[in-house]
């Protein structure tokens, strides 16, 4: 089939793309594919959003989409020890830090809102197919995606019913899969696109909602922290959203540029949730879901360039998250918008297959650049100085921007990829995390069960080990199988057996985070979308 | 307030299953008559007559009886209708089949699978495979329902009720019984087992799962599952896998022997019944499920069980 | 002859659904919803019963609200010719669901009805029985295969304790378990094909039957947790409680 653009992935940015196109230029074709069964499956964001790029593609969303109900009233940033939580006092906090204006809501239902407000434009959305491989032409351009096959057997042959991977022909593009999206990965290595900006930085975030008591509800409330449990080496903090419905959205993030591979980010963040500050909020309530993915950390000077032949990167895919204010959908939204804009003009000129240099050019000097700008170094500072120093520091670039309009310490380089920091298990003792409760703390597969994750049981592996006996001597003999506990969903498990250690894949429970990706040390293990309609069923997220 | 309940008969003896629905009956109200049906199942009335509880057991028996086919006894049950405002039938294939005819040609809406009757008119019934109970109120008439046999206890074998024969005047009949496969496969299906054997990772081998697992499966008569595990390493086959990703089970006996008990594993297996769990681990989630919990090598437990039941069987 | 499948909307298999916490029902509220899984088997059966000749039309119906259009699309998708939205903002019980479906019978002069044996949603599995009832036609429930043979089917069911063959003469109602067959994988060419057919619609209303409710939820509750279990010490320990306690051996 042959439209005029092709988007991968029904995500804000994919869906304010699709949004703009059809508003600029009515008569153009264009078609969403996504890997989730349904749309918004696969989104799993904190959230509070800025409005500000929503309010201008598609005002209406605050009165009818239902998600503008809960603004931000109360804003708290704490840092924990073991059994306190100190408070930052709001006077310190840069303006750039501000949560007034934004509101709590679910990106997932907010991606459902504009999914059907796109149908409704025109744009033709097919969630349940996932974009396997990318199409080039015979100059090398991109053209358009394939989604995977589907009915294969474990082994990789054609079952009874296979149905063969369709062609999706574009004169341009959009690749809007999220962070590490798999033809992301492969269009930035392909065309070059990373050289020249710093390596890409990613966190690992985690999600639970849960149902309190009434009496601890106060709709509007938020509050962040850094600190306990994680030590001053590892980066990371937790979010804590008060939103509808007597509903408490708590997450984590772990940055993954950890260094000790007996580190598990998943019980870092079980273990956060027994400090006296959140047990009190939480134990008498239910946990409704649970949810985890990666996110970029990057940053301003991670950004890729974001025009090859025939594509663009657009949202967390180019890498435009905000890390200080761990947001990024505002940003996806604005770079939807923005790479709309651009390739309804280049359309309109009778362009196709080229690179969209226009766009690359102008998202430093939009809105988008705006917000990371200021912001860039407080990553560098973190990694390099510890939590409490890097913050400092951070919270006084970001200052200087404020007062001065401009950093004190230019632009800070990345220290390293986050598949090189880990140390090797020999210089790290084990860490002893305390056994889940069942009620307030959770195993793995508990958790996962509320994701609603399923694959169908008989198709082929969908995440790679190249090579297995690598991943043995290193993973496994280095580096003690970090994979067991870097992964959210329980899909690495390593099984001692007489004849050596095995890696157990259990790719049905993938939640499709794809931390595994990023942090494997050898960068052995590539994360590969499976059948359409595979993964997380995510409701609220 | 005078209740029908329909036997469930294997055309030669009286099914456990009656009597349990019996007890479901007996909570709506105490005048119980219980319709026997199908050909020469005299002895099955005389079983039915020594529930405790019955008030009359209604004989029909006829050549077009013969098989229960749904049709004919939807058709018999609606002769007798007439007399009763409750019809109840165990929830089996017969029950199932049968009473949703009968309760749209009496044109009322029939109440499936009750575990609970907390009123003559309002009863407990599940809904999305268990993981929510509606409680549910009749404004029909007449009330039909199937019951689950599984939440009631049977009623003891201690009454004498009369037995009354009714005659069945059957209509043309539009569908006919070609042939049956009792037990076609000499293992119960996996998902309507009455008994299922499960065996986890602890097998560690194709060969220690059939000497274990399957051996104590076949001493039981039972149907063999499987955690997730042994299938992934190839020595149980896919179609054994019980659990979120495969089969969703609710036998009345589920002994699961070396599953640790990931929840993946238990939600396909937690509305069983009773659940035996045998594990070298203490800790092992699973015991957190099971009713009866038996710590130690199941190398050594499990042909020890096999052996002790094989006993008792014989 | 022509075959009618009807399809409801049910929460998917794989999501997880939560009692709400005033027990007013089942919150469902941006869940994934899909067609019934023994709905798409009756499908896929009618399907393949038009391919091997023996069916002449499959028609899909669904009846609900206008949200019900996404599963007759994928209905479309599958192989359905023809696909009907009996629309109706009512909870419908399955009584007046069969009254709807033995009027679209009658209407569209269809000769065989293929169900799926029960919905995973209210799991009532009554609305074929009830159709077959309404219409007086013979039934052939839990259908693990069907073969067409002239004025009559052939169907052999899942029954307690084993398979049944049975004839029954045309026109006729089957229930489809969960063994009948396994649903073809809908590729991309097929959802953009079913885009474009047209889903013809009525309303439930208009029918002329009775749709007032019978059944009152009073309440929805969570399943109870199981109580706690104990530990034995022996295998003839075991085998007592088995036995003596819990009954089961």
């Amino acid at each position: 089939m042959n439209y005029d653009v092709v988007i991968v992935g029904a995500g804000p940015a994919g869906l304010a793309a699709a949004i703009r196109l059809k508003q600029q230029t009515p008569s153009l074709s264009v078609v969403v594919i996504e890997k989730a069964g349904a749309i918004g499956g696969h989104v799993i964001s904190g959230a509070v959003m800025d409005p500000a790029a929503l309010d201008e593609l598609v005002p209406e969303w605050r009165s009818a989409s239902g998600e503008a109900e809960i603004p931000v009233t109360d804003d708290r940033f704490f840092y924990l020890s073991a059994k306190k939580a100190w408070p930052l006092p709001a006077l310190f906090m840069p303006r750039l830090m501000s949560n007034h204006g934004n509101f709590v809501v679910s990106l997932a239902n907010i991606c459902r809102w504009l999914a059907a407000h796109a149908e409704a434009l025109g744009v033709e959305i097919y969630p349940g197919f996932a974009a396997a491989e990318l199409v080039f032409d015979a100059e090398g351009a991109v053209i358009g995606v394939a989604t995977g096959d589907v009915g294969l057997d474990r082994e990789g042959r054609p079952g009874e019913s296979h149905q063969p991977g369709m062609e999706l022909v574009g004169c341009y593009t959009v690749l809007a899969e999220g962070v590490r999206g798999n033809l992301s990965k492969q269009a930035i290595a392909r065309f070059a696109l990373a050289e020249g900006a710093e390596t890409p930085k990613y966190g690992i975030g985690f999600k639970e909602v849960w149902q309190v008591e009434p009496a601890q509800h106060r709709p509007g409330h938020i509050q962040h922290s850094f600190g306990w449990p994680l030590p001053d080496s590892t980066g990371g903090g937790s979010f804590l959203y008060h939103g509808k419905d007597n509903q408490v959205t708590v997450g984590f993030v772990v940055h993954l540029d950890y260094r000790n591979p007996y580190l598990s980010p998943f019980e870092e963040f079980q273990r956060f949730k027994s400090h006296p500050a959140i047990r009190r909020l939480l134990i008498n309530g239910t946990r409704i879901a649970y949810g985890a993915r990666a996110i970029s950390e990057g940053g301003f000077q991670s950004v890729p360039k974001l025009a090859f032949p025939g594509g663009v990167l657009v949202g967390d895919a180019a890498g435009f998250v905000n890390v200080p204010r761990i947001k990024g959908s505002h940003n996806a939204v604005r770079s939807g918008m923005l790479v709309a804009d651009h390739l309804a003009a280049a359309l309109g000129a009778g362009r196709a297959a080229d690179t969209l240099l226009s766009y690359d050019a102008a998202w430093r000097q939009s809105a988008i650049g705006a917000d990371l700008y200021p912001v860039r170094n407080v990553k560098p500072l973190w990694s390099r100085f510890g939590t409490l120093a890097g913050i400092a520091l951070g919270g006084l670039d970001m200052w200087a921007h404020q007062l001065f309009g401009r950093s004190l310490l230019g632009t800070l380089r990345h220290a390293s990829a986050d598949h090189e920091a880990l140390e090797p298990a020999a210089r790290h003792r084990p860490i002893a995390y305390p056994a889940p409760d069942g009620n307030l703390t959770f195993d793995r597969l508990s958790s996962i069960f509320l994701s609603g994750v399923n694959h169908r049981e008989d198709q082929p592996v969908h995440l790679v080990v190249a090579d297995a006996e690598r991943q043995r001597r290193n993973e496994h003999d280095v580096f003690g199988g970090p994979s067991s506990r870097y992964c959210p969903a329980g899909v690495y498990e390593w099984i001692e057996q007489p004849a050596g250690p095995h890696l157990q894949i259990n790719a049905q429970n993938c939640i499709h985070c794809k931390t595994c990706d990023i942090k494997d040390p050898e960068q052995n293990i590539t994360w590969t979308p499976p059948e359409g309609g595979g993964g997380p069923n995510y409701a609220n997220m | 307030m005078a209740i029908l309940l329909l036997a469930e008969h294997d055309g030669s003896v009286l099914l456990d299953q009656t009597a349990r629905a019996l007890a479901a009956a007996l909570e709506i109200g105490s005048d119980v008559d219980i319709l026997v049906a199908g050909k020469d199942i005299g002895a099955v009335a005389e079983t039915a007559a020594g529930l405790a509880g019955v008030r009359t057991v209604l004989k029909a028996d006829a050549d077009d009886l013969d098989h229960q086919l749904p049709e004919a006894i939807a058709a018999l049950v609606l002769q007798l209708a007439e007399g009763y405002d409750t019809i109840a039938a165990p929830a089996t294939s017969l029950g199932k089949s049968a009473m949703p005819r009968v309760a749209a040609l009496l044109d009322v809406m029939q109440i499936s699978d009750v575990i609970a009757v907390l009123a003559p008119d309002t009863f407990k019934r599940p809904i999305y495979a268990g993981n929510a109970i509606q409680i549910v109120q009749s404004s029909d008439a007449r009330r039909v329902l199937t019951v689950r046999t599984s939440a009631f206890a049977p009623v003891a074998a201690t009454g004498a009720a009369a037995i009354e024969t009714v005659a069945f005047a059957p209509a043309e009949a539009r569908s006919r019984f070609i042939e049956e496969q009792r037990g076609k496969s000499a293992r119960p299906e996996l998902g309507a087992a009455r008994i299922v054997v499960s065996g986890g990772r602890a097998l560690g081998s194709a060969e220690n799962f059939q000497t274990r697992v399957v051996a104590l499966a076949d001493v039981l008569g039972a149907a063999v599952g499987a955690s997730r595990a042994p299938v992934d390493e190839g020595y149980a086959p896919n179609d054994w896998q019980v659990g979120q990703t495969g089969k969703i089970v609710a036998p009345e006996l589920y002994i699961a022997v070396g599953i640790s008990g990931a929840i993946q594993h238990v939600a396909g297996m937690k509305d069983a019944k009773t659940i035996v769990a045998i594990n070298s681990d203490a800790n092992a989630p699973i015991f957190q499920y099971a009713d009866y919990g038996l710590v130690g090598d199941l190398f050594e437990l499990v042909p020890q069980l096999t052996a002790a039941l094989a006993q008792t069987r014989s | 002859m022509k075959a009618l499948v009807p399809i409801k909307r049910v929460a998917d298999f794989n999501a997880r659904i939560r009692v709400r916490p005033d027990g007013t029902g089942v919150d469902l509220a941006n869940i994934k919803m899909s067609a019934n899984p023994f709905d798409e088997i009756a499908l896929e059966q009618a399907v393949r019963l038009r391919e091997a000749g023996g069916v002449s039309e499959v028609i899909a119906v669904s009846i609900g609200s206008a949200q019900c259009r996404d599963v007759l699309r994928s209905a479309l998708a599958l192989g359905a010719d023809r696909a009907i939205l009996i629309r109706s903002d009512l909870t419908l019980e399955a009584l007046a669901i069969a009254k709807l479906l033995a009027t679209l019978v009658r209407a569209e002069g269809i000769g065989l009805a293929i169900l799926g044996k029960q919905a995973i949603d209210d799991d009532a599995g009554q609305t074929g029985q009830m159709l077959a009832a309404l219409l007086g036609w013979p039934q052939a429930t839990f259908a693990s295969s069907v073969e067409l043979q002239g004025a009559s089917a052939k169907v052999t069911r899942e029954v307690d304790g084993g398979l049944q063959t049975i004839e029954v003469n045309l026109p006729a109602v089957i229930t489809a378990d969960l063994r009948l067959n396994t649903p073809r994988f809908v590729g991309l060419p097929a959802i953009m094909k079913a885009k474009q057919k047209p889903i013809e619609e009525r309303d439930a209303e208009s029918c002329g039957v009775s749709l007032g409710a019978r059944l009152c939820v009073l309440r929805t509750e969570e399943p109870p947790t199981r109580k706690a279990g104990v530990m034995v010490k022996t295998v003839a320990d075991l085998v007592d409680k088995l036995r003596l306690e819990a009954g089961v051996l």
